[in-house]
């Protein structure tokens, strides 16, 4: 079967190298994504050292149905994403936008759920700055400091998420296009690997963000 | 094409094992489990991510050299906590 | 004294070929280019003009040190000049000085590709290194920062009123235009390869940009992290850093110095690189100890994560964290001597000429070997607590980056030159320039060690008077380092127009690059070459080491 030639960019080879180039370095890349994610897993881990109590406290006040929701909702579009990525592998079209499109949009259901949270939030006294009772907490400080690093480490992920949901909006509409087939998918693949690692990380933020003290 | 051997089928109980291991995740939080609350957690968190990373993200029928980098990334996390709390952890003052 | 040039020919003789340069015409042609020689030129324009900027701050600095009890300019100038002078030099003069010019414009070739693996990437980080160049610039034109490139907290950001949000921001976008060369790098090392070319075939300087490059990657997003809380903290002051609010200025420093000591490294390691190429060609002789060099690359790259806590001995931190910190940054200093001794060896029994890459290679090898052991003293918890934060910090890591990184990096401009630009330099400016560098820079940093072991603080706009004379020396030997670098840029120039037609390989040196024409065509190769000997097979004579 012949390539497409125009996907084969000018200083590649054959596409092989190309797709191996491609997702080496997209792992190589979320890697990097993985230790700007660590300077705020560090922040959380010394915080968290210095004011366990606090950290307890503030950690039960979050909504876990929310929270347990919301990581239903990523994993099944982790799911849809891995078919997508098959789909794309066997050349299966229209399997491959509906499970691109169906991605993207469990990515713009986990946000809304998080804006529902957020209210919650809000109307709870848990936004230090704007809503926050002092009164309310014996070690105010280190409560604020659990709050700052929950809207940091919710909110750089979010902000992830939404480029995840653009690039699969991007990718739903060149696949519709006939952009990709069996041969040439490596951009599905390397927007795949994205995708699942926006998941991976926050499979990490649930514990540590809902699950500090005991409920 | 590198060929990934990962079918929908296989896709499909990974996820189940996801989800199970997402409610083992919440249910675990009513208990109080002591000094062992936050890495059950944890532990239960990584392997999830075991399964995300080498089932749908490939690894797992991957080259070594991706084996490499995802655990680099890894280890160079590790260099950033654990000499980072070398100090918290050891410091004899209340900071 | 042998001689390596080979006879140029006069331009008019030779017909008139297409390369990269006169390939396409017009602005567009070179802000849209995706040919990595066209972006290392590109880089090579920028970092040159922030180079000299970032020198103009400090002459300021070295006029006010003149005399004890300056007034050229206030206090709050004097701490806005050093912090200018720091943070243009290390983010956006040596961090992307050797890689984003000699290893963009090099690299592929060496490796026998037609371009980097992702060459749209490529474009894309010139264009974060202007606009955070651009926003980092506007920072300082708009009133400065006076928090040192440090940025300690709560300093910066509780107390300072200067423009810490600007700067920090310019500095994190500048830090993208790094990990997406350091990314192009990776990849293209490991992927595009020519037929033949095995690792343990690669010129030296691929190894060192290979390390150089995981640095790049797991350092600077810890960088990009850390900025971002800083400017969240300086805008909402919740406490993350601020010990009034229940934070950890250490935990500042931690995250910083994460970054900032691997960052040395991507500073000095292409350096290091450059030197393994220049000194086997100007001895006519292969490398000593060709895997050691390659090893101790990679071993300096990854120990230089683990030392970071030595620039924070005296801030706060546990002395059990020091004591383990100090053991650390000793180790690190292993790798960079063994490559040390392998260039003394590579020089040992060769036919040694002294040609301007070679002086700067030799400036390199003494004042880097001097910095590195000075380094060792400071590493030593109970000589750190005496000369943390005076000169002495000051004139080692002015040792290694301006002694041995920028002369590293001049000696790989002048190397490469002739094939950047098909033009030979003018020699004799050009021996005459290294060695106008070498005594300004003896002449300004040798006093600031013996002024800072006598106690002279750092970032201080005035002094005690017993210091002045040491001063005096410093500013003196700045005046003529200045001099120095600035004949460069003219004949440099002056060569594009006039200088000598180059050839392939002036300097008969081997590795892929000088098999094609100078300047090279677009696509480098016309056919893909096939590697089938070792690299620096410069003396038929059987060698050592390799």
């Amino acid at each position: 079967m012949a390539a497409k030639s125009d996907s084969l960019a000018p200083h590649f080879a054959d596409l092989e190298q190309q797709h191996e180039a491609a997702t080496l370095g997209m792992w190589i890349f979320l890697a990097t994504e993985l230790m700007f994610f660590g300077g705020l897993f560090t922040a959380y881990t010394v915080y968290r050292h210095r004011y366990p109590e606090e950290f307890a406290a503030a950690s039960t006040r979050l909504n876990l149905v929310f929270g347990g929701v919301n990581t239903v909702v990523l994993l099944t579009s982790s799911l849809t994403m891995a078919l997508a990525v098959y789909a794309a592998r066997v050349g299966r079209r229209d399997w491959l936008i509906s499970c691109l499109g169906l991605t993207g949009l469990l990515g713009a259901a986990f946000l809304v759920i998080k804006g529902f949270e957020y209210h919650g939030d809000y109307a709870d006294n848990l936004v230090p700055g704007l809503a926050f009772v002092e009164s309310e907490w014996p070690k105010p400080a280190g409560v604020k400091l659990f709050l700052l690093l929950y809207y940091l480490m919710t909110g750089v992920h979010a902000l992830h998420l939404i480029i995840g949901i653009v690039l699969m909006s991007v990718l739903a509409a060149l696949a519709r296009r006939g952009r990709y087939s069996s041969e040439y998918y490596a951009p599905v693949e390397v927007g795949g690997l994205y995708w699942h690692f926006v998941d991976v990380i926050w499979i990490f933020l649930l514990p540590l963000l809902y699950m500090v003290g005991v409920r | 094409m590198p060929q990934p051997v990962e079918t929908p089928r296989m896709y499909v109980a990974i996820f189940a094992g996801l989800i199970a291991l997402t409610a083992a995740t919440v249910a675990l939080c009513h208990f109080d489990l002591g000094a062992f609350h936050g890495a059950a957690g944890l532990g239960i968190a990584g392997a999830k991510a075991a399964l995300i990373v080498l089932f749908f993200m490939h690894v797992r029928s991957g080259s070594r050299l991706i084996w490499v980098i995802a655990l680099s990334g890894l280890f160079w996390l590790g260099i950033l906590l654990s000499l980072t709390l070398t100090d918290v952890l050891t410091r004899s003052w209340s900071m | 004294m042998s001689t390596v040039v080979a006879e140029p020919t006069l331009p008019e003789q030779a017909a008139r070929p297409v390369h990269y340069l006169n390939a396409h015409y017009g602005v567009r042609s070179w802000l849209l280019t995706t040919d990595h020689k066209r972006i290392a030129i590109l880089y090579l324009v920028s970092i040159t003009l922030m180079f000299f900027l970032g020198g103009a701050a400090i002459s300021v600095v070295r006029l006010q040190l003149m005399t004890p009890r300056n007034d050229l300019v206030a206090a709050d100038t004097y701490n806005k000049l050093f912090t200018m002078h720091g943070i243009i030099m290390v983010f956006f003069f040596l961090i992307p000085a050797v890689p984003a010019v000699l290893g963009n414009f090099c690299m592929p070739m060496m490796l026998g590709a037609k371009d980097l693996a992702f060459p749209r990437i490529n474009l894309l980080s010139w264009y974060l290194y202007i606009l955070g160049a651009a926003v980092t610039l506007t920072a300082i034109l708009i009133g400065g920062v006076d928090t040192g490139w440090t940025f300690y907290t709560p300093y910066s950001t509780a107390r300072s009123n200067t423009n810490v949000i600007p700067a920090a921001l310019g500095i994190l976008i500048a830090g993208f235009s790094s990990i997406l060369t350091g990314l192009n790098f990776i990849v293209t090392t490991h992927r595009m390869r020519a037929p033949g070319q095995t690792w343990f075939r690669l010129p030296l300087f691929v190894w060192s940009m290979y390390a150089t490059s995981i640095i790049m990657l797991l350092g600077t997003p810890v960088l990009a992290i850390t900025l971002t809380l800083l400017a969240v903290e300086r805008s909402l002051g919740i406490g993350i850093f601020d010990p009034a609010l229940g934070g950890d200025p250490l935990l500042f420093q931690h995250l910083f110095w994460f970054y900032s000591h691997p960052a040395v490294y991507i500073m000095i390691l292409p350096g290091m690189g450059v030197v393994s190429e220049i000194v086997p060609c100007f001895s006519r002789k292969n490398i000593y100890g060709y895997r050691f060099i390659a090893f101790s690359s990679v071993a300096i790259a990854v120990l230089g994560f683990l030392v970071w806590g030595h620039h924070m001995f005296i801030a706060g931190q546990s002395v059990y964290a020091a004591m383990v910190f100090s053991l650390l940054s000793f180790l690190v200093a292993i790798p960079s001597g063994i490559k040390v001794f392998n260039w003394t060896a590579t020089l040992y029994k060769g036919s040694i000429s002294y040609e301007t890459p070679m002086l700067y290679a030799f400036g390199f090898i003494g004042l880097f070997t001097m910095g590195g052991l000075t380094g060792i003293m400071l590493a030593t918890l109970a000589v750190d607590a005496h000369v943390h934060d005076t000169y002495f910090v000051i004139a080692h890591f002015h040792f290694i980056m301006v002694g041995g990184m920028v002369m590293a990096y001049l000696g790989g401009i002048h190397f490469w030159w002739p094939k950047i630009t098909g033009r030979l330099y003018p020699e004799w400016w050009g021996r005459l320039s290294a060695l106008l560098i070498f005594a300004g820079f003896i002449l300004t940093f040798l006093p600031q060690f013996v002024v800072g072991y006598l106690g002279m603080p750092r970032r201080y706009y005035q002094y005690a008077p017993e210091f002045q004379v040491l001063n005096v020396m410093s500013t003196a030997g700045a005046s003529i380092l200045g001099a120095g670098y600035l004949l460069p840029l003219c004949y440099l120039l002056w060569s594009l127009a006039y200088g000598k037609d180059a050839g392939p390989n002036p300097w008969q040196a081997t590795g892929l690059e000088w098999q094609t024409p100078s300047p090279p065509p677009t696509e480098n190769f016309e056919v893909t070459p096939e590697v089938v000997q070792e690299p620096y097979q410069y003396s038929a004579e059987v060698t050592h080491g390799g």
